[in-house]
């Protein structure tokens, strides 16, 4: 199950950086999404699999001693992935909104014709 | 000390803006209404930077004579749960924050339009400053991660107020890039996590030990990737000059002062705590990133015209010297790189707020378009003066003290080349500061003298925007004078915080101790099962009895 996930987290990650170098910039937020997507599989991925078992920990199982009883859920990633995913979905928004109105201004998102050089501000 | 105190004091210079801060956003509707409302606005955020500077001079002033101190989130016992930690260099930190903050915040009552502050510009300056405290103060890795994105979410609002046309191109390189950072930098925690089994960054520091080098120097080129790109270490700082010049001047001067210091902050922490087991590998890449970026950082600056632009490439070069500290790994080392935090952040920000009078006053901010400054304004010129050549380096200005002490750091360590670099790098900076000198202040042009007696508003102004704008340099310019003429205390702060540094231990030490890893209900547990037990035995006793 581990290897299966690594390696749905490395095709993430490929077609994520795959698209975050095209030149569309609404390319590169889809490529953002997809990484986004990976790396929120890789925490869950590293955080120990189990399968059919409550995040309880049994009260007599645990001990300070340092006994490791590994048959129980770790919820932590699952903590971490859902904060994640929220802090993310509030990126994209923005970022989202802030294409657009770069769109309305520039008329183009392509990033090649976004360097061209600005005119200079009227300042203050 | 009081333990309850103690927890409210390390909490409160986050709190106190965050609340305030949430506060102003619910009222926004009513405040938009009016202009009396939108003036009660700017006063509770002024306010609340006082309130702000206040409980982080009182964080400080525990910390110095106390030592570390730290909250548990919850009254988690500590490897669990969040922790909040005050250390010496975090507490520094947040101390520096609520004043810069306040500096810029009056600054900005005349700098930023009143349409910009009907959008409700406090309440995320004040999230923007929450986020900064936060970050400073956490002591655990994920938490860093939110509260870093609770910050450029701030930030990338903050960047794009006003919808001009330089803000959109700015904000869209500064926006993506940071996206990209943010995604490298939870990538990194989910490894680390995966390798510790666990986040909080004491914790991290001692199972760290355990795992093998070749692991630790990848996640560690993760992490500095990731942190790169926030602090603007070559190569990763194309993103920089594009966004930093574009807002209002206040804007950029918080910016500049605190938003790439976040990321030399992380570093500092991750390169003394986690990564210290393979120095050769990863310390060397941090030195000669350092180098590399000091070169093309000043060498990028003298070709500048936008005065803003100038200031941003020195920005980047500055984060060189402070890496380059950190890169030493020396007990001296270190001592510079917080000396330079100290003494940088101030110079940095005032310089952006100079930049913005000097714009207000001669017109434009490009050089070429400048001129005959020292002649109608000699008393900015001396403000000028003051800071750019404390960014030049010259004795016994701050900046000098600090470069000092990386030069001798660096002969320390045997470096001659770097030392080399170092001072090119002191040369240039004081030229590109003595170009601007002389074409904005010194050089005599009838252009620049027409622009602005078209403009008399702009020439004078009111005299409650002449105070608003003047205090605030005025104050930070004192400060430097103060770091220059005394550097005696901050040079021992300096030298405190870098034995905290290269001696994680002391930190660990306290996070694990006695007080933080009993859980506060040890004692019920125990009382429980101990009463269970008797329970117990009575009913074995009243069954044998039977």
């Amino acid at each position: 199950m581990e290897s299966l996930l690594s390696i749905a987290v490395g095709v993430l990650f490929a077609s994520g950086i795959y698209m975050m170098l095209r030149r569309n910039l609404i390319k590169f937020i889809f490529g953002f999404i997809l990484m986004g997507n990976g790396i929120n599989l890789l925490i869950f991925t590293v955080g120990r699999l189990t399968k059919g078992n409550p995040p309880l920990v049994p009260e007599d199982a645990y001990t300070m001693e340092g006994a490791v009883i590994t048959n129980f859920a770790n919820p932590l990633p699952q903590a971490l992935i859902l904060t994640a995913i929220v802090i993310g979905f509030g990126f994209v928004a923005f970022s989202l909104v802030l294409l657009y109105r770069t769109y309305t201004v520039e008329n183009t998102l392509d990033t090649d014709k976004l360097q061209e050089d600005v005119l200079p501000e009227v300042i203050v | 000390m009081n333990p309850l105190l103690t927890k409210w004091l390390v909490l409160l210079p986050i709190l106190i803006p965050f609340v305030s801060g949430s506060f102003l956003l619910l009222f926004r509707r009513q405040v938009t209404e009016n202009s009396q409302n939108l003036q009660r606005q700017r006063n509770i955020g002024i306010f609340t930077g006082v309130l702000q500077l206040i409980a982080a001079l009182l964080l400080f002033q525990q910390v110095l004579t106390h030592g570390i101190l730290n909250v548990q989130s919850g009254n988690w016992p500590v490897p669990f749960g969040i922790s909040f930690v005050a250390d010496g260099l975090g507490s520094l930190m947040v101390l520096i924050v609520a004043a810069m903050a306040l500096a810029v915040n009056v600054f900005g009552l005349s700098d930023i339009t009143e349409s910009r502050q009907n959008f409700s510009f406090q309440a995320i300056y004040l999230f923007l400053i929450a986020a900064l405290s936060g970050a400073f103060l956490t002591g655990d890795l994920f938490n860093l991660y939110v509260w870093f994105e609770i910050l450029l979410i701030s930030s990338f609002v903050l960047l794009s107020l006003g919808n001009e046309r330089m803000q959109l191109r700015g904000a869209v390189n500064y926006v993506l890039i940071n996206l990209v950072a943010s995604s490298l930098f939870l990538a990194a925690t989910g490894l680390l996590y995966g390798h510790t089994g666990t986040l909080n960054m004491a914790d991290i520091a001692v199972r760290l030990s355990e795992v093998p080098t070749g692991i630790t120097n990848v996640l560690a080129i993760l992490f500095l990737v990731a942190f790169g790109m926030k602090a603007a270490l070559f190569p990763l700082f194309f993103w920089l000059p594009p966004a930093y010049p574009a807002p209002p001047v206040a804007i950029s001067a918080i910016f500049a002062g605190l938003l790439t210091k976040v990321g030399v902050y992380a570093l500092i922490r991750v390169f003394t705590m986690f990564f210290v087991y393979d120095i050769e590998f990863t310390h060397t890449i941090l030195l000669w990133l350092s180098g590399l970026t000091i070169i093309v950082g000043v060498l990028s600056a003298i070709v500048q015209d936008d005065i803003r632009k100038i200031i941003s490439f020195h920005l980047i070069a500055q984060v060189g010297y402070m890496i380059a500290g950190l890169a030493f790994y020396t007990d001296l080392g270190l001592r510079a790189t917080i000396f330079y935090f100290i003494e940088d952040i101030v110079v940095m920000t005032n310089l952006f707020l100079l930049a913005g009078l000097i714009a207000r006053y001669g017109g434009s901010f490009k050089l070429s378009q400048l001129g005959n400054l020292y002649r109608d304004r000699p008393y900015l010129a001396i403000l000028f003066a003051l800071s750019a050549f404390s960014l030049g380096g010259i004795p016994p200005l701050s900046g000098f003290w600090a470069k000092l002490m990386i030069i001798q750091a660096s002969f320390d360590k045997g470096q001659l080349l770097f030392t080399l670099i170092l001072l090119f790098g002191a040369f240039v900076t004081l030229f590109s500061m003595a170009r601007i000198w002389r074409e904005a202040f010194l050089k005599k042009t009838d252009e620049a003298y027409e622009h602005y007696a078209q403009q008399p508003e702009l020439f004078d102004g009111t005299a409650s925007s002449r105070r608003n704008l003047y205090t605030p340099v005025i104050a930070l310019t004192a400060l430097t004078l103060v770091i220059s003429f005394f550097p005696q205390p901050f040079y021992r702060f300096s030298a405190n915080v870098s034995a905290e540094l290269l001696e994680p231990s002391r930190y660990i030490n306290h996070m694990f101790s006695e007080a933080n890893t009993k859980s506060p209900f040890a004692d019920k547990y125990a009382e429980d099962t101990k009463s269970d037990k008797t329970k117990e035995s009575n009913e074995t006793k009243e069954g044998d009895s039977e």
